[in-house]
């Protein structure tokens, strides 16, 4: 009755799509390329001129740090990038809020930031030296400005996206004000204003060496201008490493706080 | 304690959503809410425990709420509405906080909710790590912390799965067996009145009229047992809704 009938396997055409990490490769890539370029720039295809070997680099880090003036440069530094990012980060909370909550504030306070948001602090560094004086004041106030408004902006963000359902069981159980604004709108609006941090850290960094090319004597972008007006290049890659290092610090701190902090989220 | 409703219509902007409401929610009794969707069997309950305000006419709560009722109009949401931040416990100790219990007082109610909510293994676990089934014991729980004189449900099993429902309605069923507690209870699953309301009210399509309320008088613990002559409640209900839901549907939403 039935007949033999050629058969074939359904043939599989999901998965895909979904890259994972994998161990080790970066640091491998990393280290890989390292080689490449002082391999390179020892059988002379990368001119000396054009590029330092990572070997002179390291030697120019190490003069650096027998001098001692390797933690002068990066205490300074951190010190002012650590004061203007937590007082503008912490006030653009703040002003976040007030735009989140009040409507007054949003009114007035939301059109201020959209216009003063995309000005390039850099080019107000001027006028921040004639305000603030040439000394930290004015290094401090470029990264407190230009951590501030990114910052507010996301914390309104996050303050509208928290779920109206969540708040109005908070209304519904019949919590004071403050309470709902403390327990349901604060943690709620957590992820974004983490997710600003994270922008504003970055922010921040280019600042600081913006901030450091004018009237310092100390700080890795004073370092940095220094070695790039002696073109000193082997000392540039040094100060360019760190700025680069540091911001694997910062981006992998608030790493941390966004497991500690976010932990609910799995 | 007894709510009631009179003369009340609410409007969105122009669109009428409810017209001229009058009802009476008597103490101890589960009043059911059906209606076809959009007919503002939500906006009602929201208007009952003054999440909203109406355009006319007014709710009412007559007599004092009982000793010891922290909210006396406490609801029961959809979406659960739980802290995803907080453990269970702390979902629930989060609507104690306001109120001025000492830490073996919140501590003894938490327990205790927990414990008629067969939850108590849960205590610290985080809602991502429940069901929706457990979810919604948990917003159960919580709301019985507060010792409610009403309970407002707004379609509280819509979003759980047939098996769960079942589950849930027997959990609800012992609860009320337990202590007779007053709810209005809003959905559009006609098996779910049946099973739980001693009164169903339908509404009409938008704009929304009490258009029938329906006493069903075998007790709440019989009615599993008594399939056939609930069906033939539901069956009376669903005549009612038929129409109603069929013009409803084909209604062009402009809102």
């Amino acid at each position: 009755m039935s007949e033999p009938v050629n058969r074939n396997k359904v043939p599989f055409r999901g998965g895909g799509f979904k890259p994972r990490p994998i161990r080790f490769v970066a640091p491998f890539v990393f280290l890989a390329l390292v080689l490449f370029w002082e391999f390179g720039s020892r059988t002379g295809i990368i001119s000396n001129l054009v590029l330092p070997a990572p070997s002179e680099a390291f030697q120019a880090f190490l003069d650096l740090y027998n001098s001692g003036l390797f933690w002068k440069h990066v205490s300074t530094s951190l010190y002012r990038l650590v004061f203007g990012w937590s007082i503008g980060t912490a006030l653009g909370i703040l002003v976040g809020l007030l735009i989140g909550l009040f409507s007054l504030a949003r009114s007035s306070l939301l059109p201020l930031t959209s216009a003063f948001f995309p000005i390039p602090k850099i080019a107000l560094l001027p006028l921040f030296i004639i305000w603030f004086g040439i000394g930290e004041g004015s290094k401090v106030a470029t990264i407190l400005f230009g951590t501030f408004f990114p910052t507010v902006i996301a914390t309104y963000g996050g303050v509208d996206n928290v779920e109206r359902g969540l708040i109005r069981m908070g209304q519904s159980f019949g919590m004071s004000w403050l309470s709902i604004v403390r327990k349901i709108i604060l943690p709620g609006a957590l992820p974004a204003i983490l997710s600003g941090a994270r922008i504003s850290a970055s922010i921040a960094i280019i600042l600081l060496v913006a901030a450091e090319m004018i009237g310092a004597e100390y700080g890795i972008g004073a370092y940095v201008l220094m070695a790039g007006s002696l073109f000193a290049t082997d000392q540039l890659i040094v100060g360019v490493a760190m700025l680069s290092i540091l911001g694997l610090c910062v981006s992998w701190l608030i790493g941390k706080a966004e497991k500690a902090l976010l932990n609910w989220r799995g | 304690m007894q709510i009631s409703i009179e003369n009340l219509s609410h409007a969105y902007g122009s669109v009428e959503v409810l017209n001229d409401i009058n009802l009476t929610f008597e103490p101890g009794e589960i009043a059911v809410i059906i209606g076809p969707s959009g007919c503002g069997k939500s906006t009602l309950l929201r208007l009952i425990g003054g999440l909203e305000e109406p355009s006319k006419g007014a709710a009412y709560i007559a007599g004092q709420a009982p000793e010891g009722s922290l909210n006396p109009l406490t609801y029961i949401f959809q979406d659960f509405a739980l802290l995803p931040w907080r453990s269970v416990a702390g979902n629930i100790s989060l609507v104690l906080e306001d109120h001025k219990l000492s830490k073996q007082q919140s501590k003894a109610i938490i327990d205790d909710v927990l414990a008629r909510t067969n939850l108590s293994e849960f205590h610290d676990a985080l809602p991502r790590q429940l069901s929706g089934g457990m979810k919604q014991r948990v917003a159960i729980a919580r709301a019985l912390a507060v010792r409610p004189a009403f309970l407002l449900m707004d379609e509280p099993l819509s979003a759980l799965d047939s098996q769960t429902r079942e589950l849930l309605m027997d959990d609800l069923v012992a609860l009320w067996a337990r202590e007779a507690f007053s709810a209005c209870y809003v959905t559009h699953n006609l098996a779910e009145a049946v099973r739980l309301g001693h009164k169903v009210i339908v509404l009409s399509r938008r704009p929304g009229k009490v258009r029938d309320v329906v006493e069903i008088s075998i007790p709440l613990e019989e009615r599993r047992e008594r399939a056939v002559e609930l069906e033939e409640v539901q069956q009376q209900l669903w005549q009612m809704m038929r129409e109603e839901a069929l013009a409803a549907d084909r209604e062009l939403a402009d809102v």
